[in-house]
């Protein structure tokens, strides 16, 4: 897939995202426009999938550990074709199957029910040890957001992650500096992320700007360092490519109304 | 006198067993094989152990992706941690997804003696039992520890397995062991006990204190707590009209509490919970403290029998 093709996978999930949290009235745009390439770039180029047998055991995986960022995934899973767009009209409504948080249950293409913080990425762990144990090549990737990294759960995951040399897996850190009640800095400094990320053992990338899908693609491909889970922190802007949007913590968690979808779509170019 | 040996020894020794005739069984623990006794497995099958260091919750986790990948995971630790520290993660990682994760913890109960009152649990059944889909079991003594082992791993979905430090009697029976399906061990009529885990082997001292005072009770091995057998538990309680619950666990949310809500509305009769009443443990040998709290056969049968 070309960057072109790519960032037109981006620009329809950021439409897609205005459009389901605008269609609930809720979720959340902010966190979900922000991991738009990081996630686009890891559906559309890395992952093996089958979306005709959602289930085949030889697929790589996902873990979205920032499940909150769900209207993103259900975009790509959508793109990729394991549901109709049509399911969108239905995002976090009492008779549809797309849950505020992902559900493994009822969304074909998701491999975890998550939206609980620290929770997803010890499942990616234990999806890559499994993938060991069995001998199989499956990828395995997981998505964490920045003020997710407070879960003390989250260290002992990537404890875990270097004891056993889990080089099939990828952590990525969506970090976009802005959490609920605030600037990370100001709920609870996360201090030298990238030391921390390399002092547990993981094969760091920083990327001055994570909304650059170039940037994504070269640490996505960088191989891994051996016997070493490859770790990508990303500096993403929240609210990315809606102006109104940007580096607005009240866009964490809230729908837009019908004049906000308009000037956001009308942004997008729709 | 019976033979002793701790469930938590016979579910040990079962996991390894396990391991031998299917390849999809790994085990996890938290720096507890020795106590949880899945050093058997270890020992057996190092490259399918898992040492999760001292972090329940990311243990818990780690079991639930590895479950997706079509393995069997069993993770061990103490009820305690097991079920109380990484409860939230067993809800939403585990539960919420109907992944096929075996969770098993030893060291339930009042049992547990010296080490006290942050080790003894006396909720896990209570939490389990919460998690729509989840399956509590609690064998009676070793033999039935073993089966349980071998049911549960056939079982698809998640499951909660309590297991106790103490060595307790052998029970000099042999049954059939099927998931959800109560065992009725004697036969009387003067009343019926509901019991679980190591109170079995107890109730039965009771009962024999009790036959010689001529009160002839129907003891219930309710080894499944969690779905409970309804058919079991709405014919003995209309049979014998005096139902008692007996449990080494909180009188709150335990099989009391599971018992009742059968009763409740269906069957009239005389109802009593036994067990630890809304508090916590405290240090001493494991049968000074089951005394201390009132769950010795004597206190029992006495309990019982003042109250039929």
């Amino acid at each position: 897939m070309t960057i072109q093709e790519l960032k037109e996978v981006c620009r329809q999930a950021r439409i897609d995202i205005i459009n389901m949290t605008a269609n609930a009235s809720s979720g959340h745009p902010g966190g979900s426009l922000s991991s738009v390439e990081l996630m686009s770039a890891v559906f559309f180029t890395q992952m093996r999938l089958f979306p005709d047998d959602p289930a085949c055991q030889d697929r790589d995986r996902f873990v979205l550990s920032k499940g909150h960022a769900a209207p993103c995934y259900y975009s790509l899973l959508c793109q990729k074709g394991f549901f109709s767009r049509d399911e969108f009209k239905r995002f976090r409504q009492i008779d549809g199957m797309l849950q505020g948080h992902p559900s493994v249950k009822t969304i074909p293409g998701v491999d975890a029910s998550t939206g609980s913080l620290g929770q997803g990425c010890s499942i990616a762990v234990g999806m890559a040890i499994a993938a060991k144990q069995l001998k199989k090549d499956t990828k395995v990737f997981t998505l964490l957001g920045d003020g997710e990294c407070q879960e003390g759960q989250v260290w002992e995951a990537m404890m875990s992650a270097a004891h056993y040399h889990l080089d099939n897996l990828t952590v990525m850190v969506d970090w976009n500096g802005l959490q609920i009640d605030g600037t990370n800095d100001e709920v609870l400094s996360l201090g030298d992320l990238r030391a921390k990320f390399e002092a547990f053992g993981l094969d760091v990338t920083e990327l001055s700007d994570g909304n650059d899908l170039e940037q994504v693609m070269a640490a996505l491909e960088k191989p891994a360092a051996s016997g070493k889970p490859k770790c990508i922190l990303a500096h993403t802007v929240k609210g990315k490519g809606v102006s109104f949007m940007e580096n607005q913590v009240g866009w964490h968690g809230k729908g837009p109304n019908e004049e906000q979808r308009a000037a956001a779509l009308a942004e997008l170019e729709v | 006198m019976a033979e002793k040996i701790a469930t938590r020894e016979a579910y040990g020794k079962a996991l390894a067993e396990l391991g031998r005739i299917n390849d999809r069984i790994v085990a996890f623990d938290a720096d507890l094989s020795g106590s949880t006794m899945s050093k058997y497995f270890r020992q057996e099958f190092p490259d399918r152990f898992y040492e999760a260091g001292i972090a329940e919750a990311n243990m818990i986790c780690m079991a639930a992706g590895a479950s997706t990948m079509g393995l069997i995971p069993f993770c061990s630790s103490f009820a305690m941690f097991a079920t109380g520290r990484a409860y939230e993660q067993i809800r939403n990682s585990v539960g919420y997804a109907h992944f096929n994760v075996k969770i098993c913890g030893s060291h339930a109960g009042l049992s547990v003696g010296e080490d006290g009152a942050t080790h003894q649990c006396l909720e896990d059944v209570a939490l389990m039992r919460l998690i729509p889909g989840m399956t509590v079991i609690a064998p009676a003594d070793a033999i039935e520890a073993r089966k349980a082992v071998f049911a549960i791993a056939e079982h698809q979905g998640p499951v909660y397995l309590r297991t106790a430090r103490l060595a307790t009697p052998v029970l000099d029976r042999e049954y059939p062991f099927e998931i959800g399906k109560a065992n009725v061990l004697t036969e009387g009529s003067d009343a019926v006990v509901f019991t679980y885990g190591l109170m079995v082997a107890e109730m039965l001292e009771a009962y024999r204190l009790l036959k010689a005072q001529g009160i002839d009770v129907c003891v219930v091995n309710m080894h499944t707590i969690k779905p409970i057998d309804r058919e079991c538990v709405l014919e003995q309680a209309q049979r014998c009209k005096k139902v008692f619950t007996l449990e080494e666990h909180s009188t709150i949310g335990g099989i009391g509490d599971a018992v009742a809500d059968v009763l409740l509305g269906n069957v009239s009769c005389s109802f009593h919970k036994i067990g630890v009443e809304d508090r916590f443990g405290r240090s001493g040998k494991a049968l000074d403290v089951l005394r201390a709290y009132g769950l010795s056969a004597d206190q029992i049968a006495e309990k019982i029998s003042s109250l039929i």
